[in-house]
């Protein structure tokens, strides 16, 4: 059986209200825009959304924050988001807010079969308030929970039928991470390659973590801080 | 005259020895980069996944897909590696990262930190400060020594929420460096047209020096 799905219609064909869905990229930076459109268009509703920053400035994931379709959001990072910040002091979205670090971790952890972790991070802050410390070796450590999807969406660069998946640049971020942790993973990728296109050593997600993957086409690709240095002189 | 914010970062500087993985905080932090000392090898890391982060691109460079933790366009130097998240947290709360220089809003003379946070404020979330904090062999804050309103950030204990406990070493600020010891405070270096007795007084806990 193919995983390969015509496009990000098929490949959410079966989201429901109140899934808990992961999203890859850092920022607006590689954001599976195809999936999140479908999103939006397809109206699902009370999503808990698992990303590190539930997109930014209006966009990305924030464009369902705009049209009421998010419930929760556990990330890390939630500034420069307008709609979040407003939905989180009325009160209409609830904010689990994680250090980065243990964010990722717990998302790992849900993947590779752990039932848990202890990280000296977060200790002696809110961070650490009601959950079990334990010295090891003389030091503190919190234990935090594995964290997993019903649906995760992630983008990468090239991907093959069987779902192995390379990145380029800076995009890699929580997508692996997602890949494995979710029940359904779905990849949408810049290049549909064949099987032996990827070198085997450049796979960084593995097909075994992906049940559906299609390709997508013109990316927007925005960008949030254009920072450049003055061009020298010929 | 205290020193400017670029003053600040030229000093932090000073803590850069070759080869060592550092990681810039958001704000004044991020100026370091421009006062590594010429032909010093530093590998630049970024919480988002890149060790070996070089200079802002040139226009016709740009990519969207190569960015900072601040979300900002960057480059990465020969030799530079791109990695998933995990294994960026794995660098940093592993001990691997040499030197963490962070932004701060209050520092214990017991050396907690309190960045991430005002209560009743706008949140933004802790992003990677936690970890950094806790993580990162030397922590280094570089921050205004007072308050807009002229109120001590360093003091013998934060009341603000905390980021990380007995993490910080060192903290930079516009008219002194202080080292944070068994005994509290200890001067490191006076900003010029700076004194003792001024630093004392603006400071919220006993200044030693020897």
């Amino acid at each position: 059986m193919s995983k390969v799905v015509a496009d990000a219609r098929e490949a959410l064909a079966d989201i429901f209200d109140g899934a808990r869905l992961m999203s890859g990229g850092f920022g607006l930076s590689g954001n599976a825009e195809h999936c999140i459109r479908e999103l939006k268009r397809c109206g699902v509703k009370r999503l808990t959304i698992i990303s590190n920053n539930c997109g930014n400035s209006g966009r990305g994931l924030a464009t369902l924050l705009k049209t009421r379709q998010i419930e929760r959001v556990i990330g890390s990072y939630v500034g420069g988001n307008p709609d979040l910040e407003e939905q989180m002091l009325s009160g209409e979205v609830e904010v689990e807010l994680n250090p980065q670090g243990t964010f990722a971790e717990r998302i790992r952890a849900a993947g590779v079969g752990l039932g848990g972790f202890f990280t000296p991070t977060g200790v002696g802050t809110v961070v650490a308030e009601g959950k079990e410390i334990r010295d090891i070796d003389g030091r503190n450590y919190v234990l935090e929970a594995p964290l997993s999807g019903d649906f995760a969406i992630i983008r990468a660069w090239r991907g093959d039928p069987y779902g192995n998946l390379q990145f380029y640049g800076t995009s890699r971020n929580f997508s692996p991470l997602m890949a494995m942790a979710a029940k359904v993973t779905i990849a949408e990728v810049e290049e549909l390659v064949p099987l032996g296109a990827i070198e085997p050593g450049d796979v960084s997600v593995p097909g075994i973590f992906v049940q559906r993957i299609f390709q997508g086409t013109d990316y927007e690709n925005p960008i949030e801080f254009r920072t450049t240095r003055p061009t020298p002189a010929e | 005259m205290p020193r400017t914010r670029e003053e600040m970062a030229a000093a932090a500087a000073s803590e850069l020895k070759p080869n060592m993985a550092v990681n810039l905080g958001i704000g004044i932090p991020t100026l370091v980069a421009n006062y590594v000392p010429d032909g010093m090898p530093i590998w630049l890391h970024s919480e988002n996944g890149i060790l070996g982060m070089g200079p802002f691109p040139y226009d016709e460079d740009v990519d969207p897909q190569i960015i900072n933790a601040g979300k900002q366009t960057v480059t990465v130097v020969p030799g530079g590696s791109f990695f998933d998240s995990a294994t960026s947290f794995g660098m940093i709360r592993g001990g691997h990262v040499d030197l963490a220089i962070l932004g701060g809003m209050q520092v214990g003379q017991n050396g907690d930190l309190a960045n991430w946070m005002i209560p009743g404020k706008k949140v933004n979330g802790m992003g990677g400060a936690m970890d950094l904090a806790t993580g990162a062999k030397r922590v280094i804050v570089l921050m205004t020594h007072n308050t807009r309103k002229g109120g001590p950030k360093l003091l013998e204990a934060c009341n603000l929420p905390l980021t990380g406990q007995g993490c910080v070493s060192r903290v930079v600020t516009d008219i002194a460096t202080l080292d944070i010891t068994e005994r509290g405070y200890v001067l490191a270096d006076l900003a010029p047209g700076h004194t003792l007795d001024e630093v004392r007084e603006r400071t919220g806990a006993p200044v030693h020096a020897d």
